[in-house]
């Protein structure tokens, strides 16, 4: 999970850093929420169904997607399994069982029932995991969706991100219930809250939620709390709304990387050396194979940049 | 039998003009005749329904009250013979009834999703446009709900005022990745039904009202392919859905005063079958299309000029538009919103002695 974590870290880092260098037209980041991608990715099998929102590259990684084929959906070449069709960031992959992302928010959560629907009719050991944020949780698909499940009785385990901010929308100004979820338990969905910074608990979160969902064949709804350390996306600078130093703050004190990895030093499992190992590897993996992506598809990379 | 019944159809449809059609009723000659019975549209719906789930058990059929039989009787008996977890009814929420039946139909079944009247599809218009017409598209082919099919009894019934009386085609018209098909009949109703179903494409089906004989077995009517109705030589008149019956009346009334008119089913909206108007433009010179709902904006926008592009040398007058006015379905005045015989008769006048 550590390396999963640190591997989604700097991966966000080169791909940012692409798109203002006029690489690939945008990109979002997963920073300060690669726990609760990491995690709940290792707690699934691989016949769980993912309907994403767009902050779980994390999931699509863990789950055997390639730096290459990331590249390749980013940089819209040929070699794109999205055809070059959607802008970057819209992952999908039919045999890693993850539903091609869309940029419409929780509009994945209503198909998302659909399919542990059909699951469930199939009787299959699998469950449907659907991904969305504290935004999200406002869209009048999610209130269809969550209903849906409870009556359905459908195998679906809904996982909020709350990180705080919806693009410039805190959560004060996106609903006054104590948090997303307790709107599970007005459905009669069963729900949990988690801090979605502490992979362990992450981890285990999901793991529960999955025994419980596929067991019972009931919906469950977990509400991972954290915090958005990036800006919304490549197009956004979240200083311009929020302080800083808040920023700052949940990078330094509340990173979910830096605190796995404190444990996994404790326990005698890791040191600084290993860290930097890591960190400088990948990081030379990806910009080299970004360079050799950029060559093999000329065409696909835009004549003003230069490599 | 059914798949040989089916080339004929098609093959009769395509050729259209040796069918030689006077009336409605020698146009039925296309269709199976074996041992039908007097249905109205929703019994026709009913049959295909039936056929349907009977012949692939990963197919499901859900919307508001479909269990006992839903409000217009469509899926009367469905619930009882294939089952609670394969007919059931949904929550009041059409934006979930059709995101649910994307995501059944995503892992490969045949979702059949009822909207109980065309007015309350909007809801899920966003599923619609942004989920389902683009599910495939965009991830490359890795993935499609080709298995949807929604269905929504549409169009004027007389007393339906602004909510029950809706003609929406014409937006889900504009939404490449879907097809929009509506039958003019019950006997076109049920193999048009049982073909959309099978499309391996989201459809989007309006179903009007109507009383026809209708065959028993399980027949399909291809989609995409307009039907002449009615062949004639002095103007193209075009419709779909339950408006065909009343532009019938005035091709009849136009025959007595000389006018001979060429009546034309389009069946399928997206994709249209141009080829089949155009050609029947090229013979007659002139074009009149009639929808219930507001000319503008409307479908026969799109028709007037793409065939305007394909066929401006040849047209001997401007195309006609007869169509619902731009107002809100009113529930008096329904009788002076409607594109009636008088109004089409009278623009057929027009159009001919331009």
């Amino acid at each position: 999970m550590y390396t999963g974590m640190v591997t989604l870290q700097v991966l966000d880092t080169v791909f940012y850093e692409a798109q203002r260098q006029g690489r690939i037209s945008f990109y979002v980041t997963t920073i300060g929420e690669e726990a609760i991608n990491i995690a709940s990715a290792a707690a699934l099998t691989m016949d769980d169904l993912v309907f994403p929102q767009y902050r779980e590259p994390g999931v699509l990684l863990w789950r055997g997607f390639t730096l290459q084929e990331f590249a390749n959906q980013c940089f819209g070449n040929k070699a794109d399994y999205g055809k070059g069709r959607q802008m970057p960031i819209h992952y999908g992959s039919n045999k890693l069982n993850y539903f091609t992302v869309s940029s419409t928010i929780a509009t994945q959560l209503p198909p998302a029932v659909g399919a542990a629907y059909s699951l469930k009719m199939d009787k299959q050991d699998a469950c449907a995991v659907t991904y969305f944020g504290d935004g999200g949780s406002s869209e009048g698909d999610f209130h269809a969706a969550l209903n849906f499940a409870a009556v359905m009785e459908a195998p679906v385990i809904f996982i909020c991100r709350n990180n705080g901010w919806a693009i410039s929308t805190p959560t004060s100004d996106q609903f006054r219930s104590d948090g997303v979820a307790i709107r599970g338990q007005a459905y009669g969905v069963k729900s949990i809250r988690v801090d979605g910074n502490d992979a362990l608990a992450m981890y285990n979160t999901v793991r529960a939620a999955r025994e419980m969902a596929i067991g019972e064949q009931k919906p469950v709804l977990i509400e991972a709390m954290t915090y958005r350390v990036g800006h919304h996306s490549t197009s956004d600078d979240s200083t311009k709304y929020r302080p800083a130093n808040e920023i700052e703050w949940w990078r330094m004190q509340k990173d979910p990387v830096n605190r796995l990895r404190k444990w996994i030093e404790r326990n005698g499992w890791w040191s600084s050396e290993a860290e930097s190992e890591l960190r400088i590897d990948v990081r030379k993996q990806q910009e080299k194979l970004l360079r050799e992506t950029i060559e093999r598809h000329p065409r696909d990379y835009p004549e003003d940049v230069p490599l | 039998m059914a798949s040989a019944l089916r080339r004929l159809g098609s093959a009769a449809a395509r050729r259209g003009l040796s069918t030689a059609c006077e009336d409605t009723k020698k146009s039925l000659f296309q269709l199976p005749q074996a041992g039908g019975k007097s249905s109205n549209l929703c019994s026709a719906i009913n049959q295909a329904l039936h056929i349907a789930l009977e012949s692939d058990p990963r197919s499901y059929l859900f919307g508001e009250d479909v269990s006992f039989g839903g409000v217009f009787r469509c899926t009367t008996g469905l619930a009882d013979r294939y089952g609670k977890s394969r007919v059931f009814n949904t929550p009041l929420c059409e934006q979930g009834i059709v995101g649910f039946g994307i995501g059944l139909a995503a892992m490969g079944n045949r979702a059949i999703a009822e909207i109980q009247f065309a007015d309350y599809i909007f809801p899920a218009f966003d599923q619609i446009v942004n989920e389902a017409s683009k599910f495939r598209y965009r991830s490359g082919n890795q993935f499609n709900c080709g298995g949807l099919t929604i269905r929504a009894p549409y169009g004027a019934v007389g007393h339906g005022g602004h909510y029950h009386s809706q003609s929406p085609e014409a937006f889900f018209c504009h939404v490449p990745g879907i097809k929009v098909v509506i039958p003019r009949s019950p006997r076109q109703a049920k193999g048009l039904l049982l073909s959309c179903i099978r499309d391996p494409n989201p459809v989007v089906f309006f179903e009007p009202k109507a009383i026809e004989e209708v065959p028993e077995e399980d027949y399909m009517l291809p989609l995409s392919e307009a039907e002449v109705i009615r062949e004639g030589s002095d103007i193209t008149v075009v419709g779909w859905g339950a408006q065909l019956s009343i532009m019938e009346q005035a091709c009849a009334g136009a025959e007595k005063e000389g006018i001979s008119c060429e009546l034309i089913d389009l069946k399928t909206l997206i994709p249209w079958d141009k080829e089949t108007v155009e050609a029947s433009v090229r013979k007659t010179g002139r074009l009149l299309i009639s929808h219930e709902a507001p000319v503008t904006g409307g479908f026969g926008a799109e028709i007037s000029a793409s065939i305007v592009e394909r066929c401006f040398l040849r047209l001997e007058a401007p195309v006609a538009r007869i169509c619902g006015l731009d107002t809100p379905f009113p529930l008096v005045f329904e009788p002076f919103y409607m594109p009636t015989k008088n109004k089409i008769l009278d623009a057929i006048k027009a159009t001919v002695n331009y």
